[in-house]
C-alpha cells in the first residue's frame, strides 16, 4: 500500500486527474480553488501535457471541449460564479455527446456571493449547467480520499456514456488536509473513441463533432437517444453511503461537506438512544433513489442537511413521494453548520414524534 | 487524550499559524490517527486573522470545522478575545503572552503563558514562537507520541528548507522543557 500523505483536497484532486492521465486542463484562478490550477500549472508540463491558464472561464470550456473533441481525457476547473459562465460551453459539450470533467469547488452565491465554502450549486449541477434538455454525471466527495477517486470514475463513466462529468466538490473539502492514499499507478485503460475528431489519414470516414441541427424531427431524434443513455445512467450508475440506516426512525439525507457534520450529529443522538441514520448521495446525478427507497420501511421522518437554503431536498420528496414527512435544515452563505446545531434538530424531531 | 482532540490556532497572518496546525497534523498522521487541518482562507489571511482547526482522532472525523476547541493556541489579543469563551470547560489555553498582556478571566480552563515570541528572538529562533507553543502543547496535553512528534516535524518541513528543522527541533524543546 502506497504512504498515507497530508494533502489539500484541490492538490489531491489535481494529482489524481493527472495519475488517471488526464494530460489537457485548462483553467482560470478563482478562490477557493485556484490551488488545482497551481498544482497543474506546476506538474503537468513535467507530465508532458498541457496547462493552459486561458483569457477567462469561458475560453477554458471550449479549450476542453475542442480537446476532448480530439478523443484526449481534458479537465477544468473553477468556483461558482466561474463555473456559470461556463455554462454555455458545457451545454455544447452535452449537446455534442462529449465526455469532458468539470471541476465546481463551491463558494456562497448567488452572483459573487462569498468566498466560504457553501453548497448552492446543487440545482446548477443537477438540474441545468446551461440551456436545453441535458444532463451531466455529478459525484459529490466528503472526503479528501473521495476527492482522489472519484476523479477515475468521473472520466469512466463520462467516456463510457458521453456525457459531461461533473465533481460538486466546496472551499471547505477544497481547502483542507486529509490524510489520503492514491492507488498503485497502473496503465488506465481509456475506452476507445472511434468518434474522436484526431485524423482519419483516409482510412475511415470523416468525424465530426457538432451540436447545431436545424431539423426538428433531427434534433429531437438526437436528444432521445441521449435520454436512453440518462435512463442507463440512471438504472447503472446511481451511488450512495448508508449509514447507520438499518433501523432508523429519523434519516438524514446530506451529501459532501455537510454529510460530514451531519454524521457527528447522528454520532451523539445515537449514543442518547436516538435511531438516526443517514443515506449520504455519492452521485448527485443520477439521484440515489434506490438508496432513499430502502429506507423507507423504518422511516418515520427525513431531515435534509445541506449548505443551502433547500435544493437537494426537492429531490428527496420527489422519491419519498408524501409517503413520510421531510424537513430541511440548512445554513448558506458560506457558513457551515455545526454539529450541535444538526443535533438540536435531530432532537427536536425525536421529541416531536417518539 | 479522548477519543478526538479539537485544536484550535489562532493569531496573525505570518506567525506561522498554518505551519503549526501541519506540524500537530503530521505528528497525529504518525500515530495512524484520523487527521484534518483546516484553514481560514481568503482576504482576512493577508495581514489579519489567521486561524487554522486541526483535529486529531481515533476515529473518522465529521466536521474539520473547530468551533468549541479542547486546546486554543492565541498569538494575539484579537485572538484570543475571540476563541477564548469557546474553548470546552477542562481545556487548555496556550498564550504568547509576549504578545497578549491579558489574562484570562475563566476558571474553568488551564491556561499557559508562555513568553514565546520574545523567548524565540533571544535564541535566534525568530518565527519559530508558535512552535514553541506546540511544544508546550505537547507536554501537557500529550496529543501524539514523542516519537511521532519528532517525525511530524520532519516531514512538515520540506527538503529544500532542511535549515529550518534544527530551529524547529530547538523551539519544540524550549516548549517541552517550560
Amino acid at each position: 500500500m502506497a504512504e498515507k500523505v497530508l494533502m489539500k483536497g484541490n492538490e489531491a484532486l489535481a494529482e489524481a486527474a493527472i495519475q488517471c492521465g488526464c494530460k489537457h486542463y485548462f483553467g482560470y484562478p478563482i478562490t477557493p480553488q485556484t490551488e488545482i490550477a497551481a498544482y497543474m500549472s506546476k506538474r503537468l508540463p513535467k507530465e508532458g501535457g498541457v496547462f493552459l491558464q486561458a483569457e477567462s472561464e469561458v475560453a477554458a470550456i471550449n479549450m476542453v471541449l475542442g480537446a476532448t473533441a480530439a478523443g484526449v481525457r481534458s479537465m477544468t476547473s473553477s468556483s461558482s460564479p466561474g463555473v456559470s459562465l461556463k455554462s454555455e460551453g458545457v451545454s455544447y459539450i452535452a449537446g455534442s455527446d462529449l465526455p469532458a470533467l468539470i471541476i465546481n469547488v463551491q463558494r456562497g452565491g448567488p452572483g459573487l456571493g462569498g468566498i466560504q465554502p457553501s453548497q448552492s450549486d446543487y440545482w446548477q449541477a443537477t438540474k441545468a449547467l446551461g440551456h436545453g434538455d441535458f444532463q451531466m454525471f455529478v459525484l459529490a466527495p466528503s472526503t479528501i480520499q473521495e476527492m482522489v477517486d472519484f476523479v477515475p470514475l468521473a472520466f469512466e463513466v463520462g467516456e463510457k456514456y458521453r456525457v459531461p462529468s461533473m465533481i460538486l466538490s466546496d472551499g471547505m473539502l477544497g481547502q483542507m488536509m486529509e490524510p489520503v492514499e492514491f492507488p498503485e499507478k497502473k496503465d488506465t485503460a481509456i475506452a476507445e473513441k472511434p468518434w474522436a475528431t484526431n485524423g482519419h489519414q483516409n482510412k475511415r470516414p470523416k468525424n465530426i463533432v457538432n451540436s447545431l441541427y436545424i431539423e426538428p424531427e433531427v434534433l429531437e431524434n438526437l436528444v432521445k437517444e441521449r435520454y436512453e443513455r440518462y435512463e442507463k445512467i440512471k438504472a447503472e450508475e446511481q451511488r450512495a453511503e448508508e449509514f447507520m440506516t438499518e433501523d432508523a426512525e429519523i434519516v438524514i439525507v446530506a451529501f459532501g461537506a455537510s454529510s460530514r457534520v451531519a454524521r457527528s450529529a447522528i454520532k451523539t443522538a445515537r449514543e442518547e438512544g436516538i435511531k438516526v441514520g443517514m443515506v449520504r448521495p455519492i452521485t448527485l446525478w443520477p439521484f440515489p433513489e434506490k438508496a432513499i427507497e430502502k429506507t423507507i420501511p423504518t422511516a418515520k421522518k427525513y431531515l435534509c442537511v445541506e449548505m443551502n437554503m433547500g435544493q437537494m431536498v426537492d429531490d428527496v420528496r420527489l422519491v419519498v413521494n408524501g409517503r413520510k414527512p421531510v424537513e430541511f435544515f440548512g445554513r448558506t452563505g458560506g457558513v457551515i453548520p455545526t454539529p450541535a446545531e444538526v443535533l438540536d434538530q435531530i432532537r427536536a424531531l425525536a421529541g416531536k414524534e417518539m | 487524550m479522548s477519543k478526538t482532540l479539537n485544536v484550535l490556532l489562532a493569531g496573525f497572518g505570518g506567525q506561522g499559524i498554518l505551519f503549526a496546525g501541519k506540524t500537530i497534523a503530521y505528528s497525529g498522521l504518525m500515530d495512524n490517527k484520523e487527521i484534518s487541518w483546516l484553514p481560514s482562507y481568503g482576504p482576512e489571511m493577508r495581514g489579519g486573522t489567521c486561524n487554522c482547526s486541526v483535529v486529531i482522532s481515533e476515529e473518522s472525523i465529521g466536521s474539520p470545522l473547530v468551533t468549541q476547541p479542547d486546546v486554543l493556541i492565541a498569538m494575539n489579543l484579537p485572538s484570543l478575545d475571540k476563541f477564548v469563551d469557546a474553548v470546552v470547560p477542562g481545556g487548555t489555553i496556550l498564550v504568547d503572552s509576549s504578545m497578549i498582556s491579558k489574562k484570562v478571566e475563566r476558571t474553568d480552563v488551564n491556561v499557559y503563558y508562555i513568553d514565546a515570541t520574545k523567548i524565540a528572538d533571544e535564541r535566534g529562533l525568530k518565527g519559530c514562537a508558535i512552535i514553541i507553543l506546540v511544544g508546550k502543547m505537547f507536554k501537557e496535553v500529550g496529543f501524539c507520541t514523542k516519537e511521532a512528534l519528532d517525525k511530524g516535524i520532519q516531514k512538515v518541513i520540506p527538503a529544500k528548507k532542511a535549515a529550518m528543522l534544527g530551529l524547529n527541533q530547538e523551539a519544540l524543546k524550549i516548549g517541552m522543557e517550560s
